[in-house]
């Protein structure tokens, strides 16, 4: 019997070119390949061919068998290629449509100030301190070099709670319980709310400064100056930014200045009181004022907040209306 | 403090314009608040006189005055003012000018008769408060000139707002020290000329011990004359400093007081009965004062007082029943002085701050009471005439407030200042602020000048210098440093971690006021006493937080009237616990107490609260637009618990009645309780005034600081394997108990248990659910054998059947 070889090569193209499918094509390689193929039948007949054919006719069905199977494994590629692009094309998306979102927050921008104050001094070395809002008269007034009765308390509209205790009326507190409880040097913030009992468009019941205390061998004046206009220079962060300092007084510190600064040619304002410590301040902490001397100074965070956010009435920091906070996120 | 510049300028006049006197004041440390024209906005003003008058035909109440006001002919103009009459020079807007109300002059007629210009009040030219009658000038008044010119209009009013500490800059003179200082000149001669006695009564004013009154001078000056009004240079001068003028006699106190910084009184001394005194005032004294107000008296305060009792309180207001009027003829000058220390509260007391308390509060000079009464003698003899008596002079001069000599050396002046001082430059400066200053070495020994009492030790000194020298021509410098590490402990999770991680999760931060409505406050935590104010600005914020819930519930309320129902908020901040009602909360422990400032009977611990209301997800096209709920919340708690890494928070049995009682948990760290989460109660938002009840939680934020190292265990090389179980169980039994029960029975193979699904619902009988759990078995040692994994499937099967009643879902 003549194997019809050639014949079944040309089968085998068709089949595999018809198959449409990866299933397709498995069943063509069964058909051909397969226990029960074509090309299997065609070795079994080439049992029946006489002894001297057989080694040739061998030869010419495994021929046979190696261009089917690179014919199946091309096959296999393209389908595999066309199963790609449609799958591609049947997956695209509308990619302009908004990314599945969830809710937008945002830090309270008196937190978004106090973090840039802290950040800035934290450069310098100074580490932050938290103290009690509900005070004691000692650490408010007393040892801050304002006895009973010292005009100074009238700068101060204190609440009270009874005669022993009151809401802080500003941070400096917290130096008093500082220095007390550490040896200097040291450089620390103290930020957080203080209360005043005040109500208007300017003025808040309750606010937040941020105290700075440095104490040290040789700290002066112009130390205090030095620090406090590259604090505000940086802050601001902008070239037309002027800053002066102007005498003044605090009774826990001696020299006091106020400084005031203006930005792009507007009105001055005040935003933080400062001074070289007092020696009453240190004596009732028990530090030698003549081994160590400081400065310290109050900030204002809202007044600084409003300066560098352009918000123009305080009491917006605690309406909370979201629409307002979501402008700092 | 408000002053007429060229009166300042009579006392130091350096070459500067105002604008540069302003700043050198504000540098100075005496801030300008402002500097306004002391020229009110009019306009063809003149002095004019009334030559003719008569009465208006047609009008009771009006006059028709012929007014020659420097042109030639008179002009006619109809009046109403009382005090219009024959030869009153007056001030006369022409034709043309304007009022500082915006008012232009025109001719017209009134009732018939013709009328070119106005004549007008002080109040209508906004130069006097006061509205009676035209202006009347003196009879040398120039007709026809303007009166601005007249009245030296050409002049600011300088503004300063003083610290409390410079009681001596509360005069013209004060001021004009320190501008001397820093232009370095001397003060223009005011010489102050003792006035003879034309007799011999010396008024003696017996000052009891324990009163404010270190020094006391009274003069009496008879038969003055006080019919005829100050002059006006004088009342200008009152005006500027915003005094009004009153009669020649208390003028002339006043203008002292301005100008030397001594508060005088004047008592109409036909009006005293009997002998005057200074003594304390008997409890609930009564006094009417010169304000018409009645006030009852306090012990401790010093009044002055006559036989029938105090007629006026001590540096502070005189007394209603001997005040000077125009009528008086004799009067008591008095010029004395009290101790600050003592008058210091009473103003507020009394709710009278006057010119006159501000400055004894701050101090007055103890040397100046003699020269200010023989000043304001001369100055009255020369208005109103009068007989002066003799200077009577009482001191207790043990107690002056003189002041005592302080060290003053350059070393530490270099010190505090940060610059090596110039000796002389120092010396200079100090001197022409009237310190007296004597060498020591490379030191001084300074006494103060008695005006100033501010300058008490060595670095009141150095910042004179310093402020007079100018802040703003020292140079900037940096402190040495004496190093020294920051605390950086890893273990402390900072806050500002934990806020920027609820800010990740969608969280708005919000700041809320610490001091809440009460009766809110007893609605949320009903078993907390809150600490009330003393002095409450208002009722909605009268009492200390003791939970931040309010303020977030406040923030729901205010944002859901603004149409914003949907928000995720936290705070953080202080609650204020007293120690009596401690006990009471659940939420305290003695773990916590190194965070706790505790003194005084209360505690003021630092809590993290949050709220959400609202969808899952902001609404989108592909949102989940379920409403949040518990354990989306319960999650974004998980989540901080986590990052404070292996700190032992679980949940358990929570009561309070805030919460929705099906869906609320107490939080616990070690076991105790720090903290709750929870759906808000239905029940109450009615009451709050609220559409929705939001999800909250509220924890000591101390429990989400602590974090635990990491302690690194090794990871296994061979494979897991994972089982899953479907058990019915009762609907009741919490997953916390179903899983302890699990992990208690399963072998050291069993990695992790957790739930992947609860259902119930068809299939499962009522009152059952079925939870699906997950198994993850693994060794660290060699690969598990089947047989090894049914042991622990069968060991877990075992426990949760006997002690719960489990049962495999079929």
């Amino acid at each position: 019997m003549a194997l019809n070889l050639d014949q079944l090569l040309t089968d085998a193209q068709n089949i595999i070119a018809d198959a449409a499918s990866p299933d397709a094509l498995e069943q063509a390689r069964v058909e051909l390949l397969g226990k029960k193929g074509r090309l299997t039948d065609s070795l079994k007949a080439i049992g029946q061919l006489p002894k001297e054919e057989k080694p040739a006719a061998g030869q010419a069905v495994n021929k046979i068998k190696v261009q089917v199977q690179a014919l199946l494994d091309e096959r296999k590629i393209v389908l595999e290629q066309h199963a790609l692009a449609e799958k591609l094309t049947a997956d695209a998306l509308d990619v302009s449509l908004p990314g599945r979102s969830g809710f937008a927050g945002g830090l309270h921008p008196v937190t978004l100030t106090i973090e840039r104050i802290c950040a800035l001094f934290g450069s310098l070395g100074f580490s932050t301190v938290h103290g009690p809002e509900i005070e004691d008269d000692f650490h408010n007034f007393e040892a801050l070099n304002i006895p009973a009765h010292h005009p100074a308390r009238a700068m101060h509209d204190t609440f009270y709670f009874d005669a022993a205790r009151l809401l802080r009326t500003h941070t400096s507190s917290v130096q008093i319980r500082h220095m007390t409880d550490n040896k200097p040097p040291m450089r620390i913030l103290a930020p957080g709310r203080v209360y005043r009992c005040d109500s208007d468009q300017t003025h808040s019941p309750m606010f937040h400064q941020v105290e700075g205390l440095l104490v040290d061998r040789d700290v002066g004046l112009t130390d205090l100056m030095g620090h406090l206009e590259g604090f505000l220079q940086r802050f601001f962060d902008q070239d037309d930014c002027e800053i002066r300092f102007r005498p003044s007084y605090f009774p826990f510190t001696e020299p006091s200045a106020e400084v005031d600064i203006r930005i792009n040619q507007g009105p001055w304002l005040e935003v933080l009181g400062s001074g070289v410590v007092h020696p009453a301040v240190f004596r009732s902490v028990r530090i030698d004022s003549e081994a160590w001397t400081g400065y310290a100074f109050g900030l204002g965070v809202e007044r600084l907040a409003m300066l560098r956010y352009g918000v123009t009435d305080l009491r917006q920091f605690y309406e909370n209306d979201m629409r307002f906070l979501a402008q700092f996120n | 403090m408000k002053f007429s510049e060229n009166w300042l300028r009579e006392w130091v006049n350096p070459p500067a314009d105002t604008e540069t006197l302003a700043d050198q004041l504000t540098f100075l440390g005496l801030e300008v608040d402002e500097v306004v024209s002391a020229q009110p906005d009019f306009k063809k003003v003149v002095i004019a006189r009334i030559d003719k008058i008569r009465p208006h035909p047609d009008a009771k109440k009006l006059q028709i005055c012929d007014v020659d006001c420097g042109m030639s002919d008179l002009v006619q103009v109809v009046c109403g003012a009382p005090n219009a009459r024959l030869g009153l020079v007056t001030a006369f807007v022409m034709v043309g000018g304007t009022m500082p109300s915006g008012m232009q002059i025109k001719a017209a007629k009134l009732r018939g008769e013709d009328s070119s210009g106005m004549l007008c009040s002080a109040a209508e030219l906004r130069l006097s408060e006061s509205n009676e009658g035209i202006m009347e000038l003196p009879e040398s008044a120039p007709v026809g000139d303007s009166l601005s010119s007249f009245l030296e209009l050409n002049d600011n009013i300088i503004a300063i707002e003083l610290t409390p500490d410079r009681g001596d800059c509360l005069s013209i003179r004060g001021i004009a020290r320190d501008l001397c200082a820093k232009n370095d000149v001397s003060m223009l001669l005011h010489e102050i000329t003792n006035i003879a006695p034309q007799h011999k009564e010396e008024w003696l004013v017996r000052v009891e011990p324990g009163s404010s009154c270190v020094r006391y001078c009274s003069r009496v000056i008879r038969d003055v004359d006080l019919t005829r009004p100050s002059p006006v240079w004088l009342t200008e001068r009152l005006r500027r400093a915003g005094v009004r003028a009153i009669n020649p006699a208390v003028d002339v106190t006043n203008y002292v007081m301005l100008e030397l910084g001594q508060p005088m009184h004047a008592f109409d001394l036909d009006k005293v009965q009997g002998n005057i005194q200074v003594r304390e005032a008997g409890e609930g004294e009564a006094l009417e004062l010169l304000d018409g107000r009645t006030v009852k008296l306090t012990g401790d305060t010093t009044v002055i007082a006559d036989d029938s009792g105090a007629i006026g309180i001590a540096g502070i207001m005189g007394g209603a029943s001997t005040a000077v009027d125009e009528q008086s003829t004799n009067i008591l000058f008095e010029s004395a002085l009290f101790l600050p220390e003592r008058t210091i509260g009473k103003p507020r007391q009394y709710g009278c701050h006057t010119e006159s308390s501000q400055r004894f509060e701050r101090g007055v000079d103890p040397k100046l009471q003699k020269d200010a009464i023989e000043y304001a003698t001369g100055m009255l003899l020369n208005l109103s005439g009068g007989l002066p008596g003799t200077v009577s002079d009482w001191q207790d001069s043990h107690n002056l407030p003189l002041g005592s000599p302080v060290l003053l050396r350059r070393s530490r002046l270099h010190r505090i200042i940060g610059v090596k001082p110039e000796p002389a430059n120092v010396e200079r400066i100090l001197k022409r602020l009237g310190v007296s200053v004597e060498s020591q070495g490379d030191d001084w020994v300074v006494m103060p000048p008695s005006h100033r009492y501010d300058l008490r030790i060595e670095e009141d000194f150095i910042e004179e210098v310093a402020r007079v020298n100018g802040f703003d021509s020292l140079p900037r410098t940096s402190p040495g440093h004496s190093p020294v590490f920051l605390d950086v402990k890893e273990t402390a999770v900072p806050l500002i971690a934990i806020k920027q991680h609820l800010v990740n999760r969608g969280y708005q931060e919000v700041v809320t006021y610490s001091f809440v409505d009460a009766e809110q406050q007893n609605t949320l935590r009903p078993d907390l006493a809150a600490l009330p104010l003393a002095n409450p600005i208002s009722t909605d914020l009268a009492v200390m937080r003791t939970t931040l819930l309010g303020g977030l519930l406040d923030t729901q309320r205010r944002n859901q009237s603004r149409q914003l129902n949907e928000m995720r908020i936290f705070e953080s901040g202080l609650r204020f616990l007293q120690a009596s009602n401690t006990v009471a909360d659940s939420m305290l422990d003695a773990n916590f107490h190194d965070d706790l400032q505790i003194g005084h009977g209360l505690i003021q611990q630092t809590m993290l609260a949050g709220l959400a209301v609202g969808s899952r997800q902001p609404e989108g096209w592909a949102s989940d637009a379920n409403e949040v709920d518990f354990f989306d919340i319960k999650a974004d708690l998980e989540a901080l618990i986590r990052s404070a890494n292996g700190s032992a928070v679980t949940f358990g049995e929570c009561t309070l009645d805030t919460l929705h009682p099906g869906q609320r948990s107490c939080v616990l760290s070690n076991g105790v309780p720090v903290g709750y989460i929870g759906r808000l109660n239905p029940g109450l938002l009615r009451e709050l005034d609220l559409n929705h009840a939001p999800v909250v939680f509220e924890v000591a934020l101390k429990t989400l600081q602590t974090a635990l190292l990491p302690a690194i265990k090794p990871v296994s090389k061979y494979p897991n394997v994972r089982r899953d179980l479907a058990l019915v169980v009762n609907s009741e039994l919490p997953w916390v108990t179903l899983e302890a029960c699990i992990k208690q029975a399963a072998p050291t193979i069993v990695q992790s248990v957790r739930a992947f699904d609860v259902y119930e619902g068809d299939n499962v009988d009522t009152g059952k659910k079925s939870v699906a759990i997950g198994l993850i078995l693994q060794d660290f040692s060699r690969t598990l054998e089947e047989q090894e994994v049914e042991a622990a499937v069968d060991a877990i099967m075992l426990a949760v059947t006997t002690k719960l009643g489990a049962e495999l879902r079929g």
